[in-house]
């Protein structure tokens, strides 16, 4: 199947657990891995939604059906069991992994730019408003300008076809 | 025979496009009515032979006739009908062909429809778009051709992948394709407003109903797209902030801005410079979307067939549109007058300042998408961005814009009163807020976020009401004079409301399905009983079946609730024939409250299968708001005033004017 053309058409198939693993059916957390305390349980699914799954392509361990995520995610519950505070868990598996296996990009200076982007979209386009407010006289000085220069060729362009229609009389 | 048809009119499209690029552009260089008006019969022409060689792959695939390799490669004989119609788009050969078999077709509406467009005009546009399909037509028989033969001929095909075998995702492409290339029509009319150096209120005229219809079409594209994600992965999940959904966000966000901002052009005669940039950028989006998904540079689970020749072809095409189109702004923007003066609270700056959020949040987009690859490719360091940025960055965005919704429509033009706006949205607002507190107090603790997002979803929902109830003047008169107000207020007050009220709906469902959740893991055995958001499952069993082309494990839950039979869920898993390949069909119950969603897993070693149950509440708002959304576009588009064309006809054409 050859065709990357596929991928447009789905502009939606994260499918891909299933392709892109070829084969399982897109299966997560299995029964097994869920601990018996409810408190840790949910502290391990919300630091597996975070983590990426680094064999897959952009779905996080809590998604994915590959071996690998299951190991992290065993990890994971491990390292909680063990008494570790969160952002301990999240430390031991970026020691090991390094940040790309971190959906939220840690703040440094090469991701500086990517965290500060809304910001600084943000201003850039307010003021380019601003300017364009400033540029421009406030409604009340707005009054009827007269025709330039530019404005009368073209309405003379534009009626000069009707006078070449009417018989030269 | 019919395959060379195909591949012939192909041909022959490509060569009409090449002339449609040319001659009517001169004639409206020289002022030569004849040539401009060749580029007509160009595109019609243009357009009937696309139709003829769509045609012929169609009668490829829905007869399997496999001496063609595309054939071959994506269909197979024992496919339902509707699936191997769907496979001619379902490739990436076939999709190039309906992506410019619609630029086709909007190419021939402008020649039909648009005989009130000043002749030259219509003549840079029409140039324009035939420009367009010359870059793809070429693409297409160089690198994609769809009606390759292969000899000899196999006996069957290799088949569709099952996960496109579905009755939302055959028809997901088609609407995807139709909001991307109808962005094409804004673009073509920016560049030759460009060209002319001149645009007013007739080009904003022309260019709203097409950007709206394709703005609809790609809403409803997405909608359905998230839609069987919802159903078919097989965890509910709706929106990933994949880079590929990405693609198809980021225009529909320049979109919708543009629809905004075309609307301040076209009543105010303002904004015009920033209308045609926004023009531009929206299809170089749509295009960039193309380039991202079929390049497979961005590892996205899309891409699962990469094919990086195409890709540079499809950048290139992109980088000489976008980049051409930008100089020629940069040359000729300067020519365009701007008009239309306004005051900061207004109608318009209410446009202006909606203009400014959606844009900021499709650069954010952009940026969160494009910045590993920069990263990467600058650095070698990789990094990941994934949902938790985009949550991040983009809901704070959203808020504002959610807020100031309802405020855009009740703003007067010029100079708006906001107070008076705020006082007549005041009952919204205290609805919203009640509604709110009422139900946070019945659900219990969730994200401190979620009640904030509710109330903003309703007050956006109440605004859209408020706006129509203020339009035909409730209260200020007579029932019966609001009764006979309501009956005639403009269509596109109606689709206005409408599309704001789909927003809100939509909001609600997001925020009820991402804060109120609840989900349970668990392995039953047949005749063991689960229990999820108040509703018991009692497992009967799993049967095998066989479809079509798969064969498929059906499970039996009966479900009841507090004793009270609700209704019996079957999830399954099939495997196709070809190509083998498995997936899950979750079992789902729509109650007024949310998804009742049973998703079956793996034998599990200890005996028993593997089951996820979900409750989703109000999960089907998210679709049901999208189509609202669509309606209200399709409402506004049948509008009179917007169909017909502009008010300058007279002065369009002046051979028609009497001298007086």
């Amino acid at each position: 199947m050859g065709h990357a053309w596929r991928a447009v058409l789905c502009a939606f198939l994260i499918a891909a657990a299933g392709v892109g693993n070829g084969g399982s059916v897109a299966w997560a957390v299995q029964p097994d891995e869920v601990l018996s305390d409810p408190a840790l349980e949910k502290r391990a699914r919300g630091l597996s939604t975070g983590l990426r799954c680094l064999v897959c392509q952009n779905q996080s361990i809590d998604d994915s059906d590959a071996p690998l995520a299951k190991d992290l995610r065993v990890l994971v519950r491990e390292r909680l069991v063990a008494g570790d505070t969160d952002k301990q868990v999240i430390d031991y598996v970026v020691a090991r992994y390094g940040d790309f296996v971190l959906l939220k990009p840690p703040m440094n200076t090469h991701t500086m730019l990517l965290w500060l982007a809304p910001m600084l979209a943000l201003l850039g386009a307010l003021a380019v408003v601003v300017r364009g407010m400033r540029a421009r006289p406030s409604v009340s000085e707005a009054s009827a300008a007269p025709l330039s220069a530019q404005e009368k060729d073209a309405l003379d362009r534009l009626l000069k076809p009707q006078v070449r229609d009417e018989p030269q009389a | 025979m019919i395959a060379e048809i195909g591949h012939f009119t192909l041909i022959l499209a490509l060569a009409v496009a090449i002339a449609q690029m040319a001659v009517p552009m001169w004639g409206a260089h020289v002022r030569d009515a004849r040539l401009m008006a060749f580029g007509d019969s160009a595109a019609v022409t243009q357009f009937g032979l696309l139709i003829v060689s769509f045609l012929a792959l169609t009668h490829a695939f829905v007869t399997s006739d496999f001496s063609v390799l595309n054939v071959v490669d994506n269909s197979h004989s024992e496919k339902p009908l509707i699936y191997r119609i769907s496979g001619v788009w379902g490739n990436h050969e076939g999709s190039m062909l309906l992506w410019v078999l619609i630029l086709g077709l909007f190419g021939s509406a402008v020649a039909v429809f648009g005989r009130n467009l000043p002749a030259t005009l219509r003549a840079n546009v029409l140039g324009v778009q035939a420009s367009i399909a010359v870059a793809f037509l070429l693409f297409m028989l160089f690198t994609s051709n769809p009606f390759e033969r292969v000899d000899p001929a196999p006996f069957d095909g290799r088949g569709l992948n099952p996960i496109l075998q579905d009755p939302a995702l055959a028809f997901h492409p088609p609407f995807l394709y139709a909001g991307y290339v109808g962005f094409s029509m804004a673009f073509s009319f920016a560049v030759a407003a460009l060209i002319e150096g001149r645009i007013d209120a007739a080009w904003a005229r022309w260019v709203r109903p097409w950007t709206l219809a394709a703005w609809m079409c790609l809403t409803l594209g997405i909608a359905m797209g998230s839609w069987w994600a919802y159903y078919e992965l097989g965890w509910g999940g709706w929106w990933f902030w994949d880079p590929v959904e990405n693609a198809s966000f980021m225009p529909w966000l320049a979109g919708t801005a543009l629809l905004h901002s075309a609307l301040v052009m076209e009543k105010r005669e303002a904004l015009k410079v920033w209308t045609i940039l926004l023009a531009i950028l929206t299809f170089s989006l749509s295009l960039m979307g193309a380039f991202l998904v079929r390049s497979g540079v961005l590892t996205s689970v899309h891409a699962f067939a990469v094919d990086p020749d195409r890709g540079i072809v499809i950048l290139s095409i992109m980088m000489f549109f976008t980049g051409g189109a930008l100089a020629l702004f940069a040359w000729r923007a300067g020519a365009l007058r701007q008009g239309g003066l306004f005051a900061p609270i207004s109608r318009e700056g209410g446009l202006v300042l909606n203009n400014v959020l959606l844009s900021v949040s499709c650069a954010t987009v952009l940026v969160g998408t494009l910045y590993p690859l920069a990263l990467e490719g600058i650095t070698g360091e990789k990094i990941s961005v994934g949902p938790p940025f985009f949550n991040m960055t983009f809901i704070p965005l959203m808020l504002p814009l959610l807020f100031a919704m309802p405020f855009g429509p009740l703003l007067a033009w010029k100079r708006g009163d906001v107070r008076g706006v705020a006082q007549r949205l005041a009952f919204a607002a205290g609805f919203a807020v009640l509604f709110t507190i009422i139900v946070a107090a019945m659900t219990g603790p969730g994200p401190w976020l979620a009640p904030i997002c509710a109330a903003l979803g309703l007050f956006v929902l109440f605004g859209a009401v408020t706006d129509l109830l203020s339009r035909a003047r409730f209260g200020d008169v007579s029932q019966a004079e609001f009764l006979r107000r309501v009956v005639s207020l403009p269509r596109s007050a109606y689709g206005t409301a409408l599309a704001h009220a789909g927003i809100g709906i939509m909001v609600l469902g997001i925020v009820g399905t991402s804060a109120y959740q609840t989900e349970k893991i668990v392995a039953l055995k047949p005749g063991e009983r689960a229990e999820v958001a108040g509703y018991e499952l009692l497992f009967q069993g799993i049967q095998p079946t066989k479809g079509p082309n798969y064969s498929e494990q059906i499970a039996t839950f009966e479900v009841t609730r507090n004793g009270a039979p609700v209704t019996t869920l079957l999830p399954s898993k099939r495997l196709y024939n070809a190509p083998p390949q498995p997936t899950t069909e979750a079992g789902i119950y729509a109650s007024w409250t949310g998804d009742l969603y049973v998703a079956l897993g793996d034998e599990q070693p200890s005996g028993g299968v593997a089951l996820r149950l979900y409750f989703h509440p109000l999960v089907r708002l998210i679709w049901i708001g999208a189509v609202i959304m669509f309606i209200g576009g399709a409402v506004s588009l049948s509008d009179r005033r917007l169909r017909v064309g502009a008010p300058q006809r007279a002065r369009s054409r002046p051979s028609a004017v009497p001298a007086e």
